[in-house]
């Protein structure tokens, strides 16, 4: 049954009902305690923000480590083994205790109920575990990297990370707990679109901030599980030598590597797609217009989700697989792009006939479609199966897959922390700081990647501490853009932690959004509605003047 | 889904409590439910990496896959097997009699899962024994003098890593059952509107026997 | 105009028959890709100023795509992909695919260095040395941890899987020396896994494998070759009829051509035979070297599956040695034939 034909029940009203006072959710409750066993899916994903924030930070650290060593063609400032645990650390890091959570545990977890009409989302004590959890693995992993670190690399293929002497063991266990983190908060997402829509909100009615964060929870559900045997069970074979993997014992490593991608590939989508569905909120906002194609956005999404299950193949066109099989995972692949294209010029449709405001946010937007265009694009290339043959395993790859997960993540998260910061503490930030370090964070992220691509094409393998000579200059500009970059972040932190204390009231909805969220109040009361819930007559984003709003024009 | 949430309510005495998010019990039920289902196919998915390993090496080794396969103790398998399906059926009958409010029954009905659950556990322990003392072992513990093919410590690695994430499940499921039971013994509030502890329990149980009905013809009989 | 891209791209010198391939399909995606972005973008500009906000509540009309548009998304994009695609993977099957005559070289990657062996000898160590126009096959493998032969003048790559072959070719058009680096992660000295490709004319060639056959050893692959790994045995053959007889090959393959549990060995390479499900398959390196791993994978009509895996019981070298042994007992008479069924002894 689906919740639109339930009635509401009296239970379901607020304990509290006196009318005289419904404090936001931030200063409901100050004690600790009261922060840290909240059941509040605001307040948790409040906590998810400061942790996913600070992991970004040390991972951001590492990589400016790793840019510095790579300035100079010999030793710079770390030895070879450092070096090796450095990259494997930033990218750990980035990827499970930053990538993935960020998006949907931070603002999914905001967003969704209120997008939903919803109190909270379905399991809120399992959304609570579901932090401790991350933080649990978190704790495991980073102990583990600081006790002796990890030198594999984030894809730790065996036989090398069966073999290696350094501390496999916690890492790649605090990886398996972080996975049951993502398992939760997948299932619980999926459970609260399926039965906690208001009244009014059928699927077509869902932002598309909710289908993107759906299809992502799919993936979660379905790719975790898999990766997280293959943890343990290299977790096993490290500590005792069960030989699964070992070729000397009849094991097979490419076998390892089609488990690895199977959970691999699809965990790109889980970075990306949220990072759909958040610029399909902005770009409608700013605006101010439906979204062009509403459904061929929503029906992209699942279709990568699904699409994207099937695609794994193609990260080993070159490792011993067969050329039939390269084949069909290269046609797969094709698959995915087609459905990232038809997001990208549906974008660009929304703004057709549009009112666009260039704030911040929307900044980002055009930033993050720059680097989708071009990162999905380069992925189009580098599925194309021969073209692959040099690029695999160079800095090509590397280039690319930091234009998708960096540049069109990174900008739909600073986009979404940008557009959502009034929502979220109710105070806005200095605008005109907000477009210069948008505007410094995407010339430095170009001048960062850039001269990667180069370097791939002019044929400079990835993880590599020391290279020869003629990759210098390429490298040199690199560490420049990196630093450029690190500037960009260094900028947004401190203006929003001043607009965190100081910033300017902002009101109830400064945006003129209308976005489901936008409904209630900024920052929202604890329980996210005062009194009855709102009822939701018009689709999201409906910004047609009423006297005309019967006829639809068609493009 | 089998929607089977009574309508008739307010004329049975324990009525759960419903969480103030949810708009009705019966979506909040309907919410464990899927939430649940969804858990069971991550489940499902964690063994499915195990099963690929499985058919892989089988058709490196089938040889070595086929020896070591009869080397196995079919009886004691085959008498885990008819335990732990008996045991499901008895799970199942714990769900019926908490539906019907009959909360003595079903707390005899989970003991008796549970005591089924830890005869195939024990059977399963001798069954490792006797493996650790012939020497039929993962990779480099393999000592069996009895099948000398390579692949066969491989098989083996397969075997006890299937069947040990099999036994974890197996105390998970006991340990959610045992709650079952002591709330259906100290509370006795299971009854047509709250079954769903039970039920979620069963669940989580029939998988447990559902991914043993996969591995036994897998280990033992192919 | 290749020239000007090659150079705007980084794109090393092309030195390879597959580099050219490469490279025009390398510019025909980037240069789509630049003129569709540009459209794309060029567009969302324009219409960020025209359609920029005037009223701070500003209504708008309500536009959604025809169905028409909706399937120039779609088709567009799919059709520019497969094209891509088609030319990618004909390009692809043509590298995975080696011609018949190609020249063979054994490929092996140790942490950190490349190990190169001829099929009549010699050895080297991190120095390959081929001749041009001419396909030459690599048949690469590892000894411990993975490994990835990369050669970016050639555009190739192909990764050194432990215990198993793995095939890939080139044909240099230039002479030169070509550095050769290792794109799978291997460990501590990952990047110092350098090696290098020195493509020689064939006359050059001709004379330098003389030299280096009568023994006499270069300057330079002396100077880096680490005499310790080079196996005492120098001739493949030589070592691959040792082994054949010690590790047991001999016991159901004869070499005289004469019926006994196995095919014989004789005549065997480039033999076509029929599979016992029909099918007809050319006995190549690739076959032998499977059946060795495998042996019930292809079966040739009429012989029981009864070989046991030679799976992790011979290295890499080893089995290289024993393919090599059967292809030296190719007959002038080669039958075009399948083999006839086999001849079982008495059970002792």
């Amino acid at each position: 049954m689906t919740p639109s034909s339930s009635i509401a029940s009296p239970g379901a009203a607020p304990a509290h009902d006196e009318h005289h006072d419904h404090p936001n959710y931030l200063v409901d409750g100050t004690t600790i305690k009261s922060w840290l066993l909240t059941v509040d899916h605001k307040r948790i994903g409040l906590m998810f923000l400061f942790w996913v924030l600070l992991f970004f930070l040390v991972g951001g650290i590492f990589a400016m480590l790793i840019r510095l060593e790579l300035l100079t063609p010999g030793p710079t400032i770390m030895d070879a083994m450092t070096y090796n645990r450095t990259f494997t650390l930033h990218g750990l890091v980035m990827i499970f205790l930053f990538m993935i959570p960020a998006i949907p545990a931070v603002f999914g977890n905001f967003m969704l109920p209120l997008m939903l009409g919803a109190k909270d989302v379905a399991f809120p004590r399992l959304n609570l575990l579901s932090l401790y959890i991350y933080l649990g693995g978190a704790m495991l992993a980073l102990w583990g990297m600081l006790n002796g670190g990890l030198d594999t690399g984030w894809t730790f293929y065996a036989p090398y990370s069966t073999h290696t002497t350094t501390t496999v063991a916690p890492v790649l266990f605090g990886a398996f707990i972080i996975g049951f983190s993502s398992i939760v908060t997948g299932i619980n997402f999926i459970v609260t679109v399926h039965t906690m829509r208001a009244p009014g909100i059928t699927w077509f009615k869902m932002p598309l901030f909710v289908w993107a964060i759906y299809a992502t929870s799919c993936i979660q559900v379905l790719a975790t599980p898999v990766i997280g045997l293959l943890l343990v069970l290299v977790t096993v074979e490290n500590l005792f030598g069960f030989g699964m993997f070992d070729p000397a014992r009849g094991g097979d490593p490419v076998l390892f590597q089609h488990l690895f991608w199977f959970y691999s590939h699809p965990a790109v989508y889980i970075m990306v797609l949220p990072a759909f569905g958040v610029m399909s909120e902005i770009v409608a906002s700013f605006s101010r217009k439906n979204i062009f194609g509403y459904r061929a956005v929503a029906y992209s999404s699942l279709g990568i989700a699904f699409v994207g299950f099937f695609a794994w193949g193609h990260h080993m066109f070159v490792s011993g697989q067969s050329t039939f099989v390269g084949g069909l995972f290269g046609v797969l692949t094709m698959l995915v792009g087609v459905f990232t294209a038809i997001k990208v010029f549906n974008w660009v449709g929304t703004v057709y006939k549009g009112a666009v405001d260039f704030k911040t946010p929307f900044a980002y937007f055009c930033g993050f479609l720059f680097f989708t265009v071009f990162g999905g694009m380069t992925g189009i290339a580098l599925g194309t199966v021969s073209l692959d043959v040099p690029w695999h395993d160079t800095y090509f790859v590397v280039a690319h897959f930091h234009f998708i997960m960096v540049g069109a993540t990174i900008m739909a998260f600073l986009a979404a922390l940008h557009y959502w910061f009034p929502k979220m503490f109710g105070r806005t930030y200095h605008e005109g700081w907000g477009l210069v370090s948008a505007a410094l964070i995407i010339l430095g992220f170009n001048a960062t990647f850039i001269p990667q691509f180069l370097l791939g094409n002019n044929g400079m393998p990835r993880r590599y501490y020391e290279y020869p000579e003629r990759f210098q200059a390429l490298n040199v500009a690199s560490t420049a853009g990196a630093s450029l970059l690190a500037f960009g972040f260094v900028i947004i932190a401190c203006y929003l932690t001043y607009a965190l204390f100081y910033g300017r009231a902002a009101g109830k909805n400064p945006w003129r959004s209308k976005g489901y969220e936008w409904l209630t109040e900024s920052p929202p009361p604890t329980h996210n509605f005062v009194g009855p819930q709102p009822t939701y007559p018009e689709e999201p984003h409906f910004y047609v003047d009423p006297k005309k709003a019967e006829v639809p024009d068609a493009v | 889904m089998q929607s089977s949430a009574s309508t008739a309510d307010g004329t049975v005495a324990p009525v759960p409590r419903l969480a103030m998010h949810f708009a009705s019990l019966e979506v909040q039920n309907h919410a464990a439910r899927l939430g649940m289902w969804l858990f069971l196919a991550t489940e499902i998915l964690l063994f499915a990496g195990l099963f690929i390993c499985y058919g892989c090496y089988r058709f490196l080794f089938p040889e070595a896959w086929a020896a070591s396969s009869r080397s196995l103790d079919l009886t004691m398998g085959t008498v885990n097997t008819i335990v732990l399906i008996t045991s499901s059926l008895t799970a199942a009958l714990a769900v019926h009699y908490a539906k019907e409010g009959k909360n003595r029954m079903v707390a005899i009905q989970i003991f008796l899962t549970l005591l089924m659950a830890v005869g195939f556990l024990v059977i399963k322990y001798f069954e490792y024994s006797h493996k650790f003392h012939i020497g039929t072992l993962p990779g480099r513990y393999y000592f069996y003098e009895g099948i000398q093919l390579p692949g066969a410590p491989m098989y083996f690695t397969v075997y006890f890593c299937a069947t040990a994430l099999h036994g974890l499940h197996v105390i998970i499921g006991m340990v959610v059952l045992t709650f079952s039971m002591v709330r259906a013994l100290r509370r006795a509030d299971f009854g047509p509107n709250n079954y769903t502890m039970v039920e979620l329990g069963s669940m989580y149980w029939h998988l447990v026997d559902l991914v043993w009905i996969f591995l036994f013809p897998m280990l033992y009989l192919v | 105009m290749s020239e000007l891209l090659n150079n705007i791209l980084f794109l090393p010198e092309a030195a390879s028959t597959f580099a050219e391939r490469v490279d025009m399909l390398h510019h025909f995606v980037v240069g789509t890709t630049m003129v569709m972005s540009a459209g794309v973008g060029l567009a969302a500009l324009f219409m960020f100023f025209r359609y920029r906000r005037r009223l701070p509540a500003q209504a708008t009309e309500y536009v959604v795509p025809t169905l028409k548009t909706e399937f120039l998304f779609v088709s567009v994009p799919l059709v520019f992909f497969l094209a891509w695609f088609g030319i990618g993977f004909r390009d692809f099957t043509w590298v995975t695919t080696p011609p018949k005559d190609a020249m063979d070289v054994y490929v092996m990657g140790k942490q950190w260095m490349w190990k190169f062996a001829y099929p009549e000898g010699p050895n080297g160590v991190n120095v390959l040395h081929v001749p041009a126009n001419r396909p030459v096959r690599l048949l690469i493998t590892s000894r411990d941890v993975l490994h990835s032969f990369y050669v970016p003048a050639f555009r190739i790559k192909q990764d050194a899987l432990p215990g198993r072959y793995t095939q890939i070719w080139f044909e240099a058009t230039k002479p030169g020396t070509y550095q050769v680096l290792c794109t799978e992660y291997c460990g501590l000295s990952h990047s110092k896994m350098l090696a290098e490709v020195v493509v020689l004319p064939q006359e050059e060639y001709d004379v330098w494998i003389k030299d280096q056959r009568r023994g006499r050893l270069q300057d330079r692959q002396d100077a880096l070759a680490d005499t310790s790994l080079v196996p005492p045995v120098a001739r493949m053959v030589e070592q691959g009829q040792v082994l054949a007889g010690s590790e047991g090959c001999l016991k159901c393959h004869s070499v005289d051509g004469s019926k006994h549990i196995g095919p014989t060995f004789l005549g065997m390479f480039d033999r076509v035979e029929k599979l016992d499900d029909g099918q007809d398959i050319r006995v190549d390196e690739a076959y032998i070297t499977q059946s060795m791993m495998d042996p019930g994978a292809h079966l040739v009509a009429g012989y029981q599956n009864v070989m046991p895996t030679y799976q992790g019981k011979l290295q890499g070298p080893e089995t290289a040695a024993i393919v090599e042994y059967i292809k030296s007992l190719r007959t002038p008479n080669v039958r075009e034939g399948a083999s006839e069924g086999p001849a079982y002894d008495a059970i002792q």
